[in-house]
Order: C-alpha cells, then sequence, then structure tokens
C-alpha cells in the first residue's frame, strides 16, 4: 500500500517533469499564440481581481489591528507602519495570492481542459492542424506566469491602504507620515524577492493546472477530479516555492 | 471492371492494422484500401473498434503495428510537421461533434482556417464559413453558442467545420446519428454530392441504414477487430451468412 503511493507520487512527478519539458521546448518554437495569450491574461486577471484585491485590504486592515496590542506593549506603537507593511507585503501577500490563485485559476484551467479533452475538443484542435499543447497550454501557463506578480503588487498597495485605515482606528496618522513610516523599513530587498517568487507561484499554477487537465481521463467524472487536484497540487507547491524562497533569501542575506 | 482497376489509385491503404488497449485486442489484422472517390461504409457493432480505425488513420491513436498509408505516405513514420500537412487533405467528423465550446459557431469554422487566414484574407473566410453553414442550412446559427444549438443541429455545425476546408479525404463518424430522418437524408445526399462535386473519397462510419444505402460505393463489416466482409448493399444484403444477415434485418 505504501510503496503504491510512493510509486503514484514518483511517476506523476515524473509526468509533470516531462509535461514542463515539453512546455519550454514548444514555448519558444514559432507559431506564438498571441491573440489566445492576451485573452488569456485578460480572462485570468479579471476572474481573479476582485477576490484578490478584496482578501489584500482585509489582511492589510486585520494584521494591524492584531499587531497593534503587542507591539503598544513593548511601547513600540510607532513601529507599527513598519513591522506590518514588511510582513506583508514579503511573505502574507505573495502567498495569500498565490493560494487564491490556485484555487480559482488552478480549478479552472484544469477543468476547462479537463472538459476539452473529454469531449475530444483537445484531438479536433490536433487534427485541424493547431498545436492544442501551444494554443492551449503555453498560453495559459505565460498568462499566469505574468499575471500573477501583477495582482501581488496590487494587492500589496491595497493592503497597505488597509493597513492605513486600520492604524487610523486607534490613532490618527497622516497618510505621508504613514508612508514616510513605511518607506523607512521597505526596502527593494523586500519587493524583489517577493515579486519573483510570484513569478514562480503563476508559473506553477499554470503547469499544474494544464498537466491535470491536459491528462484528464475517465469522462465529466475525471473533469471534477482534475479541477481538484490541480488545486490540491498548485497549493501545496506553493508552499514547497515559499519555503525554497525563504531559504535561497536566508543564503543571499536578503533580509 | 478489371482493366479500369489499374488506374484507379489508391488514396488511403491499410495493412495487417493491429491494436489493443491493454488485453482488449481491438484491432487484429485488419487491411482496407480506399480508392480514390470511393465511398466506403464501414458497419460494425457498438465497441468494435470503427472510431479507433479512423482515429488510427488521422494519427490521433498509435497502432500497434501494421501500415496505414495515406496518398502513399506512411501515417507512423511521419514527423509532426509532415502529418499536420497531410490532415489539411483529411477531414474528420468526431462522433461526439467536438465543437469548441467556449467558441461561437463563427469561430468554430474559423479554427480550421487559422493557418490559412494570410492566404485567404478576412472576406474570403467569411464568404467560406457562410456557404459552409448554407450547405448544412445552418446559416442563422452563425453567431450563436454551441451549447445553445440541439443535438442535430451540433452535428450539422460539425459537419461544416470538416468541410470548410475541403479536404480529398473525408473520415466520418456517424454522421447522421441524433438527426431526424429527414435531416439524415438531407446530409447523406450533401456528401454524395460532396463527393461527386469534388471527387473526394471517404470513409463513413454509420449504423443509419438509409444513410448507407445513399452514400456506400462499398460496404465493410467490421467484426472481431478485422475485416469480415465487404461488398455492395446489394451484394451484402442477398448473403446467406448469419453475422452478415443481422445487420441488414
Ligand atoms: N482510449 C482508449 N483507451 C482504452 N480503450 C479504448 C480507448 N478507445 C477505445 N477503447 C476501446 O476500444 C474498443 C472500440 O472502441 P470504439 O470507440 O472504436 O468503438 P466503436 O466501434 O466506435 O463503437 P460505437 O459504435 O459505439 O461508437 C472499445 O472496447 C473501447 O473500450
Ligand atoms: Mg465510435
Amino acid at each position: 500500500m505504501k510503496s503504491t503511493i510512493l510509486k503514484d507520487f514518483l511517476s506523476e512527478t515524473g509526468d509533470l517533469t516531462r509535461f514542463t519539458m515539453s512546455f519550454f521546448r514548444e514555448a519558444f518554437r514559432p507559431r506564438y499564440e498571441f491573440s489566445e495569450f492576451l485573452k488569456q491574461c485578460y480572462v485570468i486577471g479579471n476572474k481573479t481581481l476582485p477576490l484578490v484585491g478584496i482578501t489584500g485590504f482585509i489582511m492589510g486592515l486585520v494584521i494591524t489591528i492584531q499587531s497593534h496590542p503587542s507591539l503598544k506593549a513593548f511601547g513600540a506603537e510607532s513601529w507599527l507602519p513598519s513591522v506590518v507593511s514588511v510582513s506583508l507585503v514579503r511573505e502574507i501577500i505573495p502567498v495569500i495570492t498565490a493560494l487564491i490563485c490556485a484555487g480559482k485559476i488552478g480549478s479552472s484551467i484544469g477543468a476547462e481542459l479537463g472538459s476539452m479533452k473529454v469531449t475530444e475538443q483537445i484531438d479536433a484542435m490536433e487534427v485541424s492542424g493547431t498545436n492544442p499543447f501551444k494554443y492551449l497550454v503555453v498560453t495559459r501557463v505565460f498568462a499566469a506566469t505574468l499575471i500573477l506578480p501583477i495582482l501581488v503588487v496590487l494587492s500589496d498597495a491595497i493592503s497597505l491602504y488597509g493597513a492605513y485605515l486600520g492604524i487610523n482606528l486607534k490613532q490618527v496618522v497622516s497618510f505621508d507620515l504613514f508612508t514616510n513610516q513605511i518607506f523607512e523599513k521597505l526596502t527593494f530587498s523586500d519587493v524583489l524577492p517577493s515579486i519573483i517568487k510570484s513569478y514562480f507561484f503563476g508559473f506553477c499554477i499554470g503547469i499544474i493546472g494544464c498537466f491535470k487537465g491536459f491528462y484528464t481521463i475517465n469522462g465529466t467524472q475525471g473533469v471534477g477530479r482534475s479541477a481538484n487536484s490541480a488545486v490540491v497540487t498548485a497549493t501545496f507547491v506553493v508552499f514547497i516555492i515559499d519555503l525554497m524562497a525563504a531559504q535561497i533569501a536566508d543564503i543571499f542575506q536578503i533580509t | 471492371m478489371q482493366k479500369e482497376e489499374n488506374k484507379i489509385q489508391a488514396v488511403i491503404q491499410i495493412n495487417d492494422l493491429k491494436k489493443s488497449f491493454g488485453t482488449n485486442e481491438v484491432l487484429r489484422n485488419f487491411n482496407l484500401q480506399l480508392n480514390e472517390g470511393e465511398n466506403i461504409v464501414v458497419l460494425g457493432k457498438s465497441g468494435s473498434g470503427k472510431s479507433v480505425l479512423i482515429k488510427c488513420i488521422i494519427g490521433l491513436i498509435k497502432p500497434d503495428s501494421g501500415s496505414i498509408k495515406v496518398f502513399g505516405e506512411e501515417v507512423t513514420d511521419l514527423s509532426h510537421d509532415n502529418l499536420d500537412k497531410m490532415r489539411v487533405k483529411v477531414g474528420f467528423l468526431f462522433q461526439s461533434n467536438a465543437l469548441y465550446d467556449s467558441m461561437t459557431v463563427r469561430e468554430n469554422l474559423e479554427f480550421p482556417l487559422r493557418r490559412h487566414w494570410v492566404q485567404k484574407g478576412k472576406e474570403n473566410v467569411n464568404d467560406l464559413i457562410i456557404e459552409a453553414l448554407k450547405n448544412v442550412g445552418l446559416a442563422e446559427t452563425i453567431d450563436m453558442m454551441p451549447s445553445e444549438l440541439s443535438g442535430g443541429m451540433r452535428k450539422r455545425i460539425a459537419l461544416a467545420r470538416t468541410l470548410i476546408l475541403k479536404p480529398k479525404i473525408i473520415l466520418y463518424d456517424e454522421p447522421t446519428s441524433g438527426l431526424d430522418p429527414i435531416t439524415g437524408k438531407e446530409i447523406s445526399r450533401l456528401m454524395l454530392d460532396i463527393q461527386k462535386k469534388y471527387n473526394t473519397s471517404s470513409i463513413i462510419i454509420s449504423h443509419d441504414m438509409n444513410c448507407v444505402k445513399i452514400t456506400a460505393n462499398r460496404i465493410i463489416l467490421l467484426i472481431d477487430g478485422t475485416c469480415y466482409a465487404s461488398g455492395t448493399y446489394d451484394e451484402l444484403k442477398k448473403s446467406s451468412d448469419s453475422k452478415i444477415k443481422q445487420f441488414f434485418d
């Protein structure tokens, strides 16, 4: 029993690796499906932006409200903006955004490609002379890779505004002072790793969703399973990447 | 007859085709020759491997062994680019229609034309689409989504999409299933018209005897993974073999 689970895991990992390699093989060879790529960027961004924005706002607000008492206990109330902004920008917002996207984008790509697979639409593309891998997979993976960092930056901004409101619940801080305090502590080396990390989040969410969808079997039942396992796997991988990113940042002393 | 046969060219030549899924032997030693300008109907029970057969021809399924020659080229040996070139000349109608359900009818029909866009120009593409839709009697559906159409209408849109590139060989997987007898007959006539007009050759999978009667030049019975019998409609109908007879009762 144990050995079959291990075997399944390893063969799945192998398949995913092969899939990723064929992505890189196909991605940089013509022809390029540019209009489909733009359409996917729009779909992915448009679909997740409201949710990501609201979550970012609430996160900023909540983290500020909750950090307030403990900082106050140390008499370090004036540190609130810088402490909160660093933890939001460095860790919380990228990961939360990635998790939301893993849920929304991962499942929708998995389900969409999965249903195209079981209703033979992917085969139909193949016989009508369009490479379905290029048309469906490459465009979606690039779109997710490009859009996720943008969502993270937007959500960063929204969450910092949330933090500003959170601080003003308890005390009066002008917006100028607030931003000054933030940018005293928040540096380029906080923002850059989180953005680089977001590219990897986006790439993995896209490729896992496509992988699960593209190899859907067992009809309609399989579509649900693909969407589901795309979300689970992508979520898991987001945490793995986050862990690795933290280690790498530590090694290079980007702290 | 004998004299003519030398002149006739085989467009599809299948020899000793074998395909199994696990222990399920679907095709064993299947042979077939499709000549230019000929319509062959393949009859067989559900699950006998008819769809598998034509998917092997178009290169969607890799056979275990045997040879499939389309226009003299071995399908299993073709590189991906050459396979694409071959597929321009071969139309394929899916049993499940396989319409792209995120696209309108117009975009569905545009899809096979995508890579010919530059040569053909937007205007011509539009004319082609309207002509293809008129052929199947559905010109008014051009801006609808496939989900808004009835099953039979989807079948006809799929047929229009197959025919839009005017392929030399057409592989039909149950072109008239789900259609009323009248529309079924119209579609069968359309298939015959296309064959006459463009001198196409086709392999037709069908259970619909009206369609078979109208379109078939020759019928092949696929039983137990091999070509069990072959002949014209009248020849097979007269046969006394019980396995053949059950198809014609
Ligand atoms: N991808 C596949 N994987 C495993 N088995 C398959 C696959 N495709 C087809 N089969 C098997 O091959 C056999 C033939 O299937 P096929 O779809 O060709 O039947 P068919 O003759 O077209 O039947 P129908 O008239 O119902 O369409 C079936 O037993 C089916 O289970
Ligand atoms: Mg079939």
